[in-house]
């Protein structure tokens, strides 16, 4: 069954594959899988990389017919990846456990420095109490345990207000009392 | 003070909710102790030794009475009858229980109160002098600035998850009464260049196993920009602070490893790139915020010297309690949690009420909680101390010790915390029955003595004049002493006198350090300025000469 996740509010199936999935399903081996991939023999035809495995192989992956989407782990620097943003249809962040806090910040700079448009996923520990928090950062892609898909479907309204702007409301950038 | 309007509302009932939802889903087994934790941890909730402790965010110290009564009557129906002020001006109630909790939320809601932040990896209540906006040469009431800062950070989406927990304190007086030096930031308000007020910004400051005095990152910042410039210093440490090892991940440390000149350097340039857009304070804005607290309609008064021809009892109450106001006619009294026999910073249910009552007919209905853990009453009026005093004797809060060596800081330590590795609240009653000699305390002056059960420091220890840190020796509670700390705008940590004690000598080893003290001080010096110019020598031989008598 294909991975759910929200998008937008809403729950859909994810129309994307991580290269480590793609290789895995093909051969059971990276290497092979890749060749594979390269060569958009793929279905999915859209593929997500660590920014690892983008920065390890560069060239080919620019080169490459796939759609591409890149997930930035906690200590990767946003600004690395920024020049390349335009190869991506899909920017990440990677929360590896529920005390993780600096994808908030890469959010945040994707979206307001470096004026990323598109998706902009969460994954790893992500849970319905944290998808408010992370919606206010930028993001609007959030893959989520199918137990709290629904009701993390819901937790874009825990607070109805905010004392802070925020890009994702296009409110006045003051103090927003009144 | 600042009082809610619908949005506030809101917010607080909607993380009641939230947080009814996440204690449920707990006690169902949805969540795993693990993912609990992070989640009530932000919301003041620890679980402790013998059971929960909630940690209740009393703003910048300032409560009204009847935020005080609600207070006492959670201490009555939740807990076993106290709380406990604390360090950061904060209430702990140490007995809920855990299913109570959201009822309890809610009914701190009612009074405009909560518990959002109050502990967990994000930025905590934001402290403040206690004597803001009375105080005779303060620059400007902090207190505007406090609350804007709270709002700014609360559920701040950005800040939520950082590497460690992040306190900022707020002086607006040349008297550093916040301890800001050993805070991650401190804001200082001051006069720039042109005149104009402003802001110095330090960071860095802590106390733990690490303890470091804050250091500036910018000695003027013009108003309007202190959310922006905070936003920077916040990013640049969420993102470089350390997240592998939870005791090298304050902001302390961060600030130390990459020198002020780096750490500035990239403050600076992280605040050059989003001030154009971030949120900037408006003059509007801080007009708002300031109206909430206008001072209270003082009548036109002179002042008097209400002690004169008065008992010896409440004159030495009155030179110890109270302090002065910039306004005729009014003093500032301190009502003492430090009382032998109590842990300091504890207050009954009744207590509390009363308090609140006193304040309505004495004080226009507030009162606030110092950083040494009493509460004060910023505004009574002078020629009805005498009454005041009275009533707050009667109650068991005119120990007349403030700022004495009895008015000591104290953390909850080893009988209620999971942390500590010693009491603390037995060693503060030992200290109290060997030191129950007024005329003895008032003949040593000005005197602070901070304890804390671990590491961790609650009791600021550090910075105390003299220090107690508690330590475990084998299973055995030791005491490590201090001296030369101090925690005002001269902060300086205490160097430690030598090997640790034990708690029977504890008191025996203070008394030593303050016979040194007697013998060797100039007039009119205090022992923090004798320590300054003797150093420590002359203390640790006295106290290792002779093993304490059994």
């Amino acid at each position: 069954m294909p991975r759910q996740l929200l998008r937008d509010g809403r729950i859909v199936a994810d129309d994307w594959t991580y290269l480590t999935e793609a290789a895995g399903a093909d051969a059971g081996n990276a290497e092979a899988g890749k060749a594979d991939v390269l060569g958009s023999a793929h279905p999915s035809n859209a593929l997500i990389l660590t920014f690892d495995q983008w920065r390890s192989d560069e060239p080919r992956w620019r080169a490459a017919p796939a759609r591409l989407g890149v997930i930035l782990s906690p200590a990767d620097k946003v600004e690395q990846l920024a020049p390349d943003l335009s190869r991506f249809d899909l920017v990440g962040a990677e929360f590896p456990g529920p005390s993780e806090g600096r994808g908030y910040t890469q959010g945040r700079l994707l979206r307001e420095r470096y004026g990323w448009r598109g998706e902009l996923r969460a994954t790893g520990y992500v849970r319905r109490d944290q998808v408010f928090f992370l919606a206010r950062c930028g993001f609007n892609s959030f893959e989520l345990p199918d137990s709290d898909l629904a009701a993390a479907a819901g937790a874009f309204s825990t607070f109805t207000a905010s004392y802070q702007p925020s890009n994702d409301l296009g409110l006045a950038l003051k103090l927003q009392h009144r | 003070m600042y009082r809610y309007d619908a949005m506030d509302k809101t917010l607080v009932n909607e993380r009641v909710a939230q947080f009814r939802d996440q204690t449920r889903r707990f006690l169902n087994g949805e969540l795993n102790d693990d993912e609990f934790r992070h989640l009530r941890l932000r919301n003041g909730l620890y679980i402790q030794r013998h059971a929960p402790m909630l940690r209740v965010a009393i703003p910048y110290g300032l409560l009204s009475s009847g935020q005080l009564r609600t207070l006492g009557g959670i201490a009555r129906r939740f807990d076993r009858g106290y709380g406990h002020f604390t360090t950061r001006q904060n209430i702990q109630y140490n007995w809920p229980k855990l299913a109570e909790v959201p009822d309890i939320l809610a009914e701190l809601a009612t009074v405009e109160m909560h518990a959002i932040q109050t502990s967990g990896n994000c930025i905590r209540n934001v402290t403040s002098d206690h004597l803001a906006g009375i105080t005779p040469n303060e620059l400007e009431d902090p207190r505007p600035w406090c609350e804007i800062i709270r709002q700014w950070s609360t559920f701040h989406p950005e800040f939520t998850y950082l590497p460690r927990k992040f306190k900022i304190a707020v002086t607006g007086a040349p008297q550093d009464r916040a301890a800001s030096l050993v805070h991650d930031v401190g804001v200082h308000i001051v006069r720039g260049p042109a005149g104009d007020l402003g802001f110095e910004i330090l960071a860095g400051g802590g106390l733990g196993r690490t303890p470091i005095i804050g250091q500036v990152v910018r000695e003027f910042l013009p108003r309007e920009h202190l959310l922006s410039y905070l936003e920077a210093v916040l990013r640049v440490y969420n993102l470089e602070g350390r997240r592998d090892n939870i005791h090298k991940a304050r902001i302390k440390i961060l600030v130390k490893s990459l020198g002020i000149g780096e750490f500035r350097r990239r403050v600076e340039a992280e605040w050059e790139s989003i001030r154009g857009e971030a949120p900037r304070v408006d003059e509007a804005e801080v007009a708002r915020m300031r109206s909430f607290f206008n001072p209270p309609a003082y009548r036109n008064l002179v002042n008097a010297d209400p002690a004169a021809g008065k008992e010896t009892a409440f004159r030495a109450w009155y030179r110890y309690n109270t302090a002065e106001h910039k306004v005729p006619g009014y003093r500032a009294v301190y009502v003492s949690l430090k009382k032998p026999d109590v842990a300091p910073g504890d207050a009954t249910d009744a207590q509390m009420e009363l308090i609140a009552d006193l304040s309505d007919r004495y004080s226009f209905g507030e009162v606030r909680v110092t950083h040494t853990q009493n509460l004060l009453f910023a505004d009574v009026e002078q020629g009805q101390t005498f009454e005041l005093w009275r009533a707050l004797d009667r109650a068991g809060v005119a120990t007349p010790n403030i700022g004495t060596l009895t008015d000591m800081i104290c953390c909850p330590g080893l009988d209620f915390c999971s942390l500590a590795n010693a009491g603390s609240i037995d060693v503060a009653k030992l200290i109290n029955e060997r030191f129950d000699d007024y005329d003895y305390l008032y003949d040593l002056g000005e005197l602070d003595l901070k304890m804390s059960g671990c590491m961790n420091a609650c009791g600021h220890h550090h910075v105390g004049n003299i220090g107690i840190l508690g330590v475990d020796k084998g299973g055995e509670e030791w005491y490590q002493i201090t001296i030369g700390g101090a925690a005002g705008a001269d902060a300086s940590l205490g160097s430690v006198i030598g090997p640790s004690v034990a708690k029977a000598d504890v008191a025996e080893t203070i008394a030593r350090l303050l016979d040194v003290y007697v013998e060797q001080r100039r007039p009119d010096e205090r022992f923090l300025d004798a320590v300054r110019r003797l150093g420590v020598k002359p203390f640790k031989e006295r106290v290792y000469a002779a093993p304490v008598a059994a």
